[in-house]
């Protein structure tokens, strides 16, 4: 049922944003990045803030439609590694290739273009609190360029999806911890991103909701999206093994140290 | 460019996108309608010193006045000798001497309806009137004080020159102060830009992660303070005219405070104003836009 809903509104969703990927499509083609596999690529990469060096020597490749966690002790660099892979952040040392570009030979608008087809969500989610829940959750179309009106339908089983039909007038502070939390992957994904990063996606809420989220984000995989969860929350890999296969991927002393380890 | 068009073209859910931010707006709103206000006088001010410059330039300019101050019974050989050496003197378009009745009325103010001109010494004045080649008036004064001793030329420079100095510097005084309310609105609008846009790092932080590009949301807050100066401008602007309106009215000749205010096709000028102001904000704007999202960024 729930499959079924996100279908459609994701299968929708998919044909809005033909023109945009039509725009990036473009970028990579000058760059000579067409045919790319690998939607997200960190080679040998360093981050540094304040003089103290935070992540080291780290390669990570996402391909189209994998599934991994990122887990670690707090403050390993979880955040800064995923804030690496939508290019929020740069990288001090190394190569992050993002669909095939370079993200040092991104401008702001190409940086915009990757970031739309990227969901990105986290912990301590923000919305636009004047907004309602509606409102949030359409604001990627509305920002580029096509009214969330327009996508009424497709934004009405989205809202079913994620079960926030029935709060659909509230603003955000009104929200739970993990009706925020739908909210957010339903603002995510509603432009039918390739990615979707999720950063302590179940850190605010209890464990059946962080069961309901989990099973939101297994479903988008198996429609075919990258999806690469940040979480130090063991338990909540272990009850992903019977869904999918996911690759675990550990931080710790700066290093990805266990890369390619299956559950 | 592009941002102008896009301000014109206006989009209902982008504006929606940045809060309302309440009484910094209505405070935008009263400046751009104050300072609106003022420039309207200011612009008045400039006109119609302008208007006095003009005239005190132009229509006194070419006139000229000959005294005849010699006893009465000397007074009318004295003032035909004058006009005879107007005739023959190159750049005077006509001279004539004012009859007994003009003068009377130029005296009539001080000296009352009934006065018996012909038993006072009254000087007899000649009015001359200059071609467009002009007179040499040294040259005229030392034929006149040959050939008419009791004849005092006065070509009006004593007093019409710093007349005309003083107006041109009230009309420069004008366009000073509305450069200066522009400033002023230009400052205005960059605080309360700055304000709002640091205020709401949080929207710019969550617009930027749903992919907004830095022009969408610089364009959010352009839009919404170039419409705030322009509403307010423009109210400003209206009753500043409607005071204009309301101004007392003089002559046609009109002293200089009852002749403030616009005339004829000069009634089109004021309507600039919110155009200015909306000009003015849209810059303020972008350019705070621009420097805090790099400092965002």
């Amino acid at each position: 049922m729930i499959n079924s809903h996100a279908g459609k509104a994701l299968t929708v969703a998919m044909a809005a944003k033909c023109c945009i990927e039509s725009a990036t499509m473009l970028r990579h083609n000058r760059r000579g990045d067409i045919g790319v596999k690998i939607v997200i690529e960190l080679e040998n990469v360093a981050y540094s803030y304040g003089g103290g060096e935070l992540l080291s020597d780290i390669s990570l490749k996402l391909a189209p439609g994998s599934f991994h966690f990122l887990t670690g002790p707090s403050g390993a660099g979880k955040t800064t590694l995923m804030k690496l892979c939508y290019g929020a952040l740069l990288p001090t040392a190394g190569h992050v290739r993002l669909f095939g570009a370079d993200v040092r030979g991104l401008d702001r608008d190409d940086i915009t273009a990757v970031r739309r087809r990227v969901g990105v969500v986290h912990q301590d989610v923000k919305f636009l609190d004047h907004l309602n829940v509606t409102d949030n959750i359409g604001l990627p179309l509305t920002v580029s360029g096509r009214h969330a009106e327009a996508a009424g339908n497709d934004l009405d089983e989205l809202m079913s999806w994620v079960g926030l039909t029935n709060r659909a007038d509230a603003l955000p502070p009104e929200l739970s911890g993990g009706e925020r939390q739908r909210a957010a992957l339903a603002r995510a994904v509603i432009m039918s991103p390739d990615v979707v990063l999720a950063d302590e996606p179940t850190g605010n809420v209890d464990w059946d909701m962080s069961q309901r989220l989990l099973r939101l984000l297994i479903e988008l995989n198996k429609m075919g999206k990258t999806v690469l969860i940040a979480t130090h929350d063991l338990s909540l890999i272990r009850a992903t093994k019977a869904h999918v296969q996911a690759r675990v991927l550990r931080i710790a002393n700066r290093r990805i140290q266990l890369a390619g380890a299956d559950l | 460019m592009g941002s102008l068009r896009a301000l014109l073209a206006g989009d209902r859910n982008a504006d929606r996108v940045v809060p309302p931010s309440g009484f910094t707006a209505q405070l935008t709103v009263f400046a751009a309608g104050a300072m609106a206000f003022l420039a309207v006088f200011a612009l008045a001010l400039s006109l119609a010193s302008g208007r006095l410059a003009d005239r005190w330039g132009d229509e006194l300019a070419r006139s000229a006045t000959i005294r005849i101050v010699a006893p009465l019974d000397q007074r009318s050989a004295q003032t035909d000798a004058a006009l005879r050496i107007l005739e023959t003197t190159r750049g005077i378009a006509s001279a004539r001497a004012l009859s007994d009745e003009e003068q009377r009325d130029l005296l009539a103010p001080w000296f009352g309806n009934d006065l018996a001109l012909e038993s006072l010494p009254v000087p007899r004045l000649i009015e001359v009137i200059e071609d467009t080649d002009g007179m040499d008036p040294a040259g005229l004064r030392l034929r006149l004080a040959a050939e008419v001793p009791g004849a005092v030329l006065d070509d009006h420079n004593r007093w019409r020159q710093p007349l005309i100095e003083a107006a041109t510097r009230l009309r420069l005084l004008g366009w000073v102060s509305i450069v200066l309310i522009t400033a002023a609105v230009a400052a205005m609008i960059t605080l309360a830009a700055n304000a709002a846009l640091a205020a709401n790092a949080q929207v710019i932080s969550v617009l930027r992660l749903i992919g907004a590009t830095d022009d969408y949301i610089a364009l959010a807050f352009i839009r919404r303070f170039t419409l705030r100066a322009l509403s307010g401008a423009a109210a400003g602007t209206v009753l500043g005219m409607l005071a204009m309106l309301l101004m007392p009215r003089g002559s046609d000749m009109g002293g200089f405070l009852t002749g403030l205010g616009f005339q004829g096709s000069h009634w089109l000028l004021p309507l600039l104003i919110p155009l200015l102001a909306a000009g003015v904000a849209f810059a303020a704007t972008r350019a705070a836009a621009k420097r805090t999202l790099k400092e965002l960024a």
